[in-house]
């Protein structure tokens, strides 16, 4: 369970002063449900989810995430969250096995849970083949399963996913999504944000549509569809987000 | 703070690092070979080319001096010198060190000596040449030989006694220990050598845990697990402290054992090396102790302080561009510790410096017991703030995610 309360997030920039990258989000993701974070590059996506996980500290507001409050109980939080981001590389120097333990180590993990825990996951991503290789000796499709291991070896019940796919190629993108959908299976809290309409199409229960740090709409694919009368999803996000680029003269 | 997650980190870096053919090299072989390779290599080079500079005999040309048959007939005497024939371009050859000097003798010179009227003798030579500074040498004691021999007749044949001339002596006498005499000269180099590879040692694993971890997008996934970035920051700092000591260790250890070795290389014996040979003796163990004691604050202030700098960079190229400035701003205090500077109270608050001067003090046995306490307590209290600085540095968003 995810729960946002008036998220705000500012930052200074030289040039153009406070920035509210965040602005007044507010939303709830339940357990088994899909939550698709739309919006274009710099729309606040990151930054949001960022919060959710408590890697950024929120300016106003906060969020409850399996119970934990973000700003009280980061620590909390972090336990229950499975973090992924095309950003959240790999320990070059690791092997793929010793990378998913170190994790599993830092949630406390004992290790005779940790050795089970590992064994299991390996097993069902089929990732023995390259348990003892090196991190940095990986093909693409193999770094993004250590990472799933990563996020899955202390059984977090909200996955965060930002922008998972990007720059992946077709096949290790569907790996990327399978996952998700099985997490959704699970009965796990699923949150991830992408700007690829059909990823959304495909994955999401609920979409929440953001533009310059604002949550401008949010529902189920078909209450959008009927909201704005149109059936393709970029034709609404585009009626969505349309009056905010017209006043801004474009992002 | 967490002593067992900052156990997981640290031990996770450490494998990491140990896998890190640079951090390796760095922190290992460099301070392994340097001394060896500094007091060996650099010593037996030098002595080499200064016994072959005093081997040479030098050729030096005499101008002039057909009237004055004695003074030639010393010069062409003595084995310490070559007389070469006169050329005309004598000044050239000085000048491309075909000859090593020439010395001008003005004509009368015999006659104006027989009259105890003055006169002058020239050596032209080429400064800052120590093969012409030799020849110079050379010329000079022969030419002394026969001024003495000169004053000597002189006051023969006027009844007078030497003692008319020079009524008393000049003698120095040394009377510090002789080890201190090897510590004085070589103490401020081995305290400015550790401290140094003290930074450097740590300055690799400082940049490759901050800057480096920025780099290669493994900040966001460290930062997603629970660890508190407090257990995080000080997992990181011991390793980069680890490292630190390693070096400083390895170079006080490889520095011991190369100066014992060049003091039992009795081959040459040369001015060098009989200083290094008394130094030997005094560098034991309890030197060798008290100068890593010393060094323990400083190498935890210089990991704490490269891991704020470099923790600001981008990338590890960045950070570099950051670390070197703070390269200069060690080496600085640390090589005016070679100056003759005696410990004071103000400049034991200085840092680095004070911990140069002091392993200077240890080196050639002195403990000041209370400047030690002094500059211990002061390292410590600088060291615990750039600490404090790094951790918050850690805790801060615009430094983490800097764009």
């Amino acid at each position: 369970m995810i729960e946002t309360r008036g998220l705000v997030k500012t930052f200074k920039d030289k040039k153009r002063g406070e920035i509210r990258a965040v602005d007044n989000v507010s939303f709830v993701c339940k357990p088994g449900e899909i939550y698709g974070l739309l919006g274009a590059n710099g729309a606040g996506k990151t930054t949001t989810l960022r919060m959710l996980a408590t890697i950024l500290e929120p300016t106003d507001g906060t969020a409850i995430v399996c119970g934990h409050d973000v700003v009280e109980a980061p620590e909390k939080v972090r336990a229950n969250v499975g973090f992924l981001s095309t950003a959240t590389a790999l320990y070059p120097r690791l092997t793929s096995q010793e990378m998913v333990e170190y994790f599993g180590r830092l949630n406390g993990l004992d290790e005779a849970t940790l050795k089970k825990r590992v064994d299991d996951i390996f097993n069902r991503l089929d990732m023995n083949s390259f348990r003892d290789r090196r991190c940095d000796k990986l093909s693409t499709g193999m770094k993004q399963k250590t990472s799933i291991a990563r996020t899955l070896v202390h059984d977090p019940q909200v996955m965060i996913f930002d922008e998972p796919t990007i720059g992946l190629d077709i096949m290790t993108a569907r790996t990327i999504i399978d996952f998700i959908r099985e997490c959704r299976q699970r009965g796990k809290t699923v949150i991830f944000s992408t700007h690829v309409m059909s990823e959304v199409d495909k994955l999401c229960d609920v979409i929440g549509i953001i533009q310059s740090g604002k949550l401008l709409a949010e529902g189920s694919l078909a209450a959008l569809r009927s909201r704005y009368g149109e059936n393709d999803l970029e034709e609404i996000f585009v009626k969505v987000v349309a009056p905010l680029y017209a006043g801004q003269g474009g992002n | 703070m967490n002593l067992h997650n900052i156990g997981i980190v640290y031990r996770k870096e450490l494998r990491e690092s140990l896998r890190d053919r640079r951090t390796l090299i760095s922190s290992l072989l460099v301070p392994l070979l340097l001394f060896p390779l500094l007091t060996a290599g650099l010593g037996a080079a030098i002595s080499a080319l200064v016994g072959e500079a005093k081997k040479e005999v030098p050729a030096v040309m005499i101008l002039g001096g057909e009237d004055s048959p004695g003074i030639l007939a010393e010069l062409r005497g003595s084995d310490k010198i070559k007389v070469v024939p006169t050329a005309k371009n004598w000044k050239d050859e000085v000048i491309n060190k075909e000859i090593r000097a020439a010395i001008e003798i003005p004509s009368g010179f015999q006659n104006d000596v027989a009259h105890e009227k003055s006169a002058t003798l020239l050596i032209h030579n080429y400064e800052g040449d120590m093969k012409s500074a030799l020849a110079t040498d050379n010329v000079q004691k022969s030419l002394e030989k026969y001024r003495d021999r000169i004053v000597h007749d002189n006051l023969a044949a006027k009844n007078l006694p030497e003692t008319a001339l020079k009524p008393f002596e000049i003698k120095e006498h040394n009377v510090a220990p002789p080890e201190k005499v090897g510590g004085a000269a070589f103490g401020g180099v081995i305290g400015y050598m550790v401290i140094l590879l003290c930074l450097t040692g740590s300055m690799y694993p400082a940049m490759d845990l901050t800057a480096g971890e920025k780099e290669r997008g493994t900040m966001e996934t460290i930062l997603s697990s629970p660890i508190a970035r407090v257990d995080l920051v000080l997992g990181k700092f011991f390793l980069v402290l680890t490292t630190a000591l390693v070096t400083a260790a390895l170079s006080v250890t490889s520095m011991g054992v190369s100066f014992a070795i060049l003091g039992h290389m009795h081959a040459f014996d040369t001015a060098g090396a009989d200083a290094s040979a008394q130094l030997q003796l005094h560098i034991g163990i309890y030197t060798v102790l008290s100068i890593f004691i010393m060094v323990l604050p400083v190498a935890v202030l210089f990991a704490a302080a490269v891991m704020t700098v470099a923790l600001f960079a981008k990338s590890y190229k960045e950070a570099q561009s950051y670390v070197t400035p703070l390269m200069f701003v060690v080496i600085i205090p640390a090589v005016a510790a070679m100056l003759p500077i005696d410990l004071t109270a103000k400049l034991a608050l200085v840092p680095i410096l004070n911990a140069s001067l002091l392993c200077k003090e240890l080196v050639t046995g002195t403990y000041h017991w209370n400047f030690i306490a002094i500059i211990f307590s002061s390292t410590c209290v600088y060291a615990a703030a750039a600490l404090f600085l790094a951790v918050k540095m850690f805790q801060r968003e615009d430094v983490l995610f800097r764009s």
